[in-house]
């Protein structure tokens, strides 16, 4: 199996060790702000640390996963070498070099505007240039998973695209339109401010092209767990899955429904019309559609290995499946935290409901639990499952593997519950201080400093992971059978050409796009009276 | 199936999915647009486009009379970091003429004897706002309002070129530090208070705000309670107006006590 193993070696790697570090920042975030530690004489350093978190969690990280993962499908599930290996190592490249050209001026605190840019906020332009070379660089990832399909579709034409490969590429291209309105906002608004180009900005027209980015994000980050839960998990566990069909539906549906919702993180801001607020939110509620088809699959396919396994009644099942192993602990916490974190989104996608915790620590903890909580624990998953097979040597800490795994879920839940919690109370999230001695503030302490613990012990799991992973080139090299993916109850034997490719969807995505957004940009862009001067940050010390 | 087939409303799957799309999306921008405007009893349009439009987000005018404006005159003074930028050596020699009537009180060489600001190595951009906001009548004061009534834009602008390059406080000796406050360095978060220094320098500097460092005590507090009563607005946005009204007068006069005995910062460029 994988014939790049340099290449997705390099690719996960880059971001474990990105992932390490900020992992320590966010765990130093949340002492310093808590009841345990006196106020912060500088708040700047809490925001650079901040800026530093978001920016290595948000853009690097899950991107390099997807990327890494990316190739490793498409060697894996089309078995052929990988088409311009060359150009993924130039993409690997920028995106390498974007991060540390992004993340030197962060450092120096040149840049604390936090990973969502916030204009008029403008920091250095280097970071901006930095963030702009990060997308790029992952640009040739999309550009050539298409490629490397399109070569395999000429050579078996109207044979099924392996599920895994079919999931990726919908990720792919989801980024590929989405990670646009990110672009444009830093091209066209804030780049040229930077560089005093331009002495004015539309504030509110960064917000709406960043909210286009802003959501379908999320469902990138997300489409590689989501591959993990289809292709990886009842391969692992000793099943089959239940249906290849619901995936396909799945991966199409996150296509057209994940774009035209963004504006649900505007619903505080006075720019965008009720009217598309509405939209938005109906179509934001359209997303627990795959979702909701993806954990019934998955769920079925479970049950399958219970049953197989000798489960019986309607939960015998559940006590006969493999415990033991360490993708079946990663699937049950990720659903876990995948329920709550989704109950939380819907409360989040509702205007009424939002109101109470628009832009509290509900938003931080909301977005840990589903981020950090359901899709990084199967981040650690498909690591562990794919190591043995990039490194010739197996990965023999299992029981190390199990309390690193049990570390995060229980370390995430007792982070980010209290995060929630705080944020129903009215605790402010982006605060580097809060004055807990004030009696308003006095009842959100005990909560605040649960949380920390939270944050050490997913320091600690985090740590543990990259642990896990280095002994893991020490071990000896070993026969490792061929790398496979699960198969379904039913293999695909003929698939409609709309659930074997993404021309209906892309085309779907795009109209959407125009119908949700056309209006607010154009009526944003039209309007003279809408800019403000900057807010230099790091300008002057 | 080519690509063009696939996008055809002859492929059922194409069809199909965009007639359901489309029907979701004209369903809730129905709702969006026309129910929901009317289903707000507090709402009044004139007819049903102007409830497509308030909806849609275009900006209607206010219902209510124009803003009350206020009995005061406001600060017209735009500033921005560039301003004041490279000043010429004229104006710097024209400013050090004029400013022969200022010396009584601010002091010969911009440090005053008199608890009145010391204007040596000051922003340019202060010294400018405060003299523009005193001849409008943005700001007030027995002594400063008369002098300022004479002065021309070029006056003010080559007062404060000159003012600028001043070294700064030259003979200056703090006698004792003061430990610093919390309401300096941290301000007072649940009273809406930043710390004094994310305007004024220690953290950051935003145009107009003056340093304070070895400024009088005795005027930084005069200044505090004149905001906090009001008597003084020529701040924007109230900015000051809302940090003073919140502080307490312990902390008005730790604040101003501790700038008073600070040492000049070393790194601020007056004229950027």
């Amino acid at each position: 199996m994988p014939n790049s193993k340099r290449l997705i070696l390099a690719h996960f790697w880059l971001a474990f060790a990105g992932f390490g570090v900020a992992l320590v920042l966010g765990a130093w975030q949340m002492f310093v702000r808590s009841p345990l530690h006196p106020w912060i004489s500088d708040p700047e350093w809490y925001y650079r640390s901040l800026t530093a978190h978001g920016t290595v969690m948000a853009y690097a990280f899950p991107t390099l996963v997807a990327m890494g993962f990316g190739y490793a499908i498409t060697e894996a599930a089309l078995n052929q070498p990988l088409v311009g290996r060359r150009w993924a190592w130039a993409g690997w490249w920028i995106l390498a070099v974007g991060a540390v050209t992004a993340l030197v001026p962060v450092a120096l605190g040149n840049a604390s505007v936090l990973y969502t840019f916030y204009p008029p906020q403008i920091g250095s332009p280097f970071y901006y240039i930095g963030v702009v070379l990060v997308v790029v660089g992952s640009w040739f990832w999309v550009a050539l998973m298409s490629v490397n399909l399109a070569l395999w579709k000429r050579a078996h034409p109207s044979a099924p695209v392996p599920l895994a490969m079919f999931g990726m590429l919908g990720g792919a291209y989801l980024w590929a339109w989405t990670s646009v309105g990110a672009a444009l906002e830093l091209l066209l608004q804030i780049i040229p401010v930077a560089l005093g180009l331009k002495s004015t900005i539309d504030a509110g027209l960064a917000r709406v092209f960043f909210s286009w980015t802003l959501h379908a994000i999320v469902y990138f980050w997300l489409i590689p767990t989501y591959v993990a839960y289809y292709a990886i998990v009842p391969r692992a566990i000793g099943g089959r899955l239940y249906s290849d069909t619901m995936g396909r539906i799945a991966f199409v549906l996150f296509l057209v429904v994940a774009m035209p919702i963004g504006i649900h993180h505007t619903f505080e801001d006075p720019q965008v019309g009720a009217a598309f607020k509405f939209i938005h939110s109906a179509f934001t509620a359209l997303v627990v559609v795959p979702t909701l088809i993806t954990v019934f699959t998955i769920c079925a396919s479970v049950e399958i290995v219970g049953r197989l396994r000798g489960g019986r009644g309607p939960f015998g099942w559940i006590a006969a499946l493999p415990w033991d192993n360490p993708i079946m602990l990663a699937i049950a916490f990720s659903f876990v935290m995948l329920g709550f974190g989704g109950a939380g989104g819907i409360i989040n996608m509702s205007y009424q409901l939002n109101m109470p915790i628009h832009n509290t620590q509900w938003i931080t903890g909301h977005f840990h639990l589903i981020f950090g909580g359901a899709i990084v624990i199967m981040y650690f998953a498909i690591a562990y499952d794919l190591w043995p097979h990039l490194t010739g040597r197996p990965l023999l800490d299992l029981g190390l593997m199990r309390l690193q795994l049990w570390l995060w879920f229980v370390g995430m839940i007792v982070t980010t519950f209290p995060w929630h919690w705080v944020g129903i109370l009215g605790m402010p999230r982006r605060m580097a201080y809060f004055d807990f001695t004030d009696a308003a503030l006095a009842p959100e302490a005990v909560s605040v400093t649960i949380s920390v613990i939270g944050g050490l012990v997913l320091l600690a799991s985090g740590l543990l992971f990259i642990a896990v992973l280095l002994r893991g080139h020490l071990a000896p090299v070993r026969e490792v059978e061929s790398y496979r993916f699960a198969e379904a109850v039913h293999p695909p034997v003929a698939v409609p050409a709309a659930l074997n490719g993404y021309a209906v969807w892309i085309a779907l995505m795009i109209l959407l796009t125009l119908t949700n957004y056309g209006f607010p940009i154009a009526q944003l862009a039209a309007r003279s009276d809408t800019s403000v001067p900057p807010v230099y940050v790091g300008a002057q010390r | 199936m080519s690509v063009r087939d696939e996008l055809s409303f002859r492929n059922s799957w194409f069809a199909v999915s965009v007639g359901l799309t489309l029907v979701i999306f004209v369903l809730t921008a129905l709702v969006g647009l026309v129910l929901l405007p009317y289903a707000q009893p507090d709402l009044k349009f004139a007819n049903l486009w102007d409830a497509i439009c308030s909806a849609a987000g275009v900006p209607r005018a206010s219902p209510e009379a124009a803003a009350v404006a206020p009995a005061f005159k406001l600060s017209d003074v735009v500033l921005t970091s560039t301003t004041f930028a490279h000043p010429s050596q004229e104006s710097i020699g024209r400013g050090a003429t004029l400013a022969q009537q200022c010396a009584i009180c601010h002091g010969p060489t911009g440090v005053s004897r008199a608890d009145s600001p010391n204007l040596a190595g000051q922003y340019a951009g202060v010294v400018y706002k405060e003299l523009m906001d005193f001849k409008t009548g943005a700001r007030s004061n027995a002594v400063m309002t008369p002098f300022a009534a004479n002065l021309n834009d070029r006056d003010m602008r080559d007062l404060a070129a000159y003012y600028a390059y001043l070294p700064r406080l030259p003979a200056y000796h703090p006698e004792r530090e003061v430990p610093l406050p919390k309401i300096v360095i941290n301000g007072a978060p649940v009273r809406g208070i930043a710390p004094c220094g994310s305007c004024h320098g220690s953290l950051a500097n935003k145009p107009g705000s003056p340093w304070l460092e070895g400024q009088p005590a005795a005027y930084m507090e005069e200044q505090l309670k004149a905001f906090a009563s009001g008597a003084r607005h020529n701040d924007i946005s109230q900015q000051m107006r809302n940090i003073a009204r919140a502080m307490t007068a312990e902390e008005i006069t730790q604040a101003a006590t501790y700038f008073a005995s600070r040492p000049p910062d070393e790194n601020v460029d007056p004229f950027r």
